[in-house]
């Protein structure tokens, strides 16, 4: 399926990307584990969780950061590239738990959210930075970023 | 005093880690992820692309993964951070810089090195912040990515 291409000349600063939401739950928390070999038990055994000073299995801040290189890959379009991406795993996220054998229970959606907050031309290409960061059920930003990505010029 | 001590390792370096970058892995990657991006699962859309074929998602450097340096790697920092009563270890933060695209079939070498150890003091004491930059270097010796990443322990 294809996607709509985001063109240099479409974004303003202030432009928001639209939002991608997200729920975590602890069946994601270990197809994560698996897919990137991140066995740290923080991330599925309570007690340990607990010793670590945690209410709970955590949900892995390099899971959210992939949710934000979703969230700008998916807004830029296959002709633009991202360049740079950051955050920060300031606020501790817990997955929900599960109430079926794929059906999380009810609780928390996570919103991953951008907004351009500079555009200018460099070394010749048409970049934008970007505000992200994915913000918990509560509406508080856990997870703050940045990024840069080059975008097509007059493309439309 | 105890930092003085783990300073020692700045600018330690693991022996490189070689990774295979597979189709597979690739596609186990974006499941996880919940990303249906199809230049990454989709042969001919993708050779369709400027990219001429599959493509990982950034950030995905194959496999072992491990980018998050484990209590043996990075010259025994972690472990001597433990030894010194930090033994809650937090990820505190990650970025990414992307030089080119990683593609199935692609053998990465990830060299992780120890960047800078400061201290600080949080809301519950003494933290170490420990500071790594690890480059990724294909076989056609491109330098692909760099990784920065920031591990807090307390």
């Amino acid at each position: 399926m294809a996607k709509k291409q985001t063109c240099w000349e479409d974004v303003e600063t202030g432009t928001e990307l639209p939002v991608l939401p997200k729920v975590a739950h602890s069946l994601m928390s270990v197809k994560w584990a698996g897919a990137v070999a991140a066995f740290n038990p923080h991330m599925y055994e309570d007690a340990f969780a607990k010793s670590q000073g945690s209410k709970g299995p955590i949900l892995h801040g390099q899971l959210k950061l992939a949710w934000l290189v979703q969230l700008v890959t998916s807004w830029m379009g296959e002709e633009g590239t991202l360049k740079k991406i950051s955050c920060e795993y300031r606020g501790i996220d817990y997955p929900r738990l599960m109430k079926t054998m794929n059906e999380p229970q009810e609780g928390e959606t996570w919103l991953c959210k951008g907004k351009v907050t500079k555009k200018y031309i460099e070394a010749g290409e048409h970049r934008v930075d970007l505000e992200i960061g994915v913000e918990n059920g509560k509406g508080e930003i856990t997870t703050p970023g940045s990024a840069t990505v080059t975008l097509p010029s007059r493309c439309c | 005093m105890i930092l003085e001590e783990l300073k020692q390792y700045i600018g330690g370096v693991d022996p490189p880690h070689v990774r295979q970058v597979e189709k597979g892995a690739i596609r186990r990657y974006a499941d996880a992820v919940g990303d249906d991006n199809p230049l990454y699962s989709d042969e001919e859309h993708a050779r369709k692309s400027r990219y001429g074929g599959i493509i990982a998602p950034p950030g995905f450097f194959g496999h072992p993964v491990g980018s998050v340096p484990t209590l043996e790697s990075v010259m025994g920092l972690m472990a001597a951070v433990v030894n010194a009563g930090f033994y809650r270890i937090l990820d505190g933060g990650m970025a990414f810089e992307f030089l080119g695209p990683v593609r199935p079939g692609d053998i990465l070498i990830a060299s992780p090195k120890v960047a800078d150890i400061a201290e600080k003091e949080g809301k519950r004491g003494k933290m170490i912040i420990c500071s790594f930059e690890t480059t990724y270097i294909n076989q056609n010796n491109d330098l692909v990515a760099k990784s920065f990443q920031k591990v807090i322990c307390r």
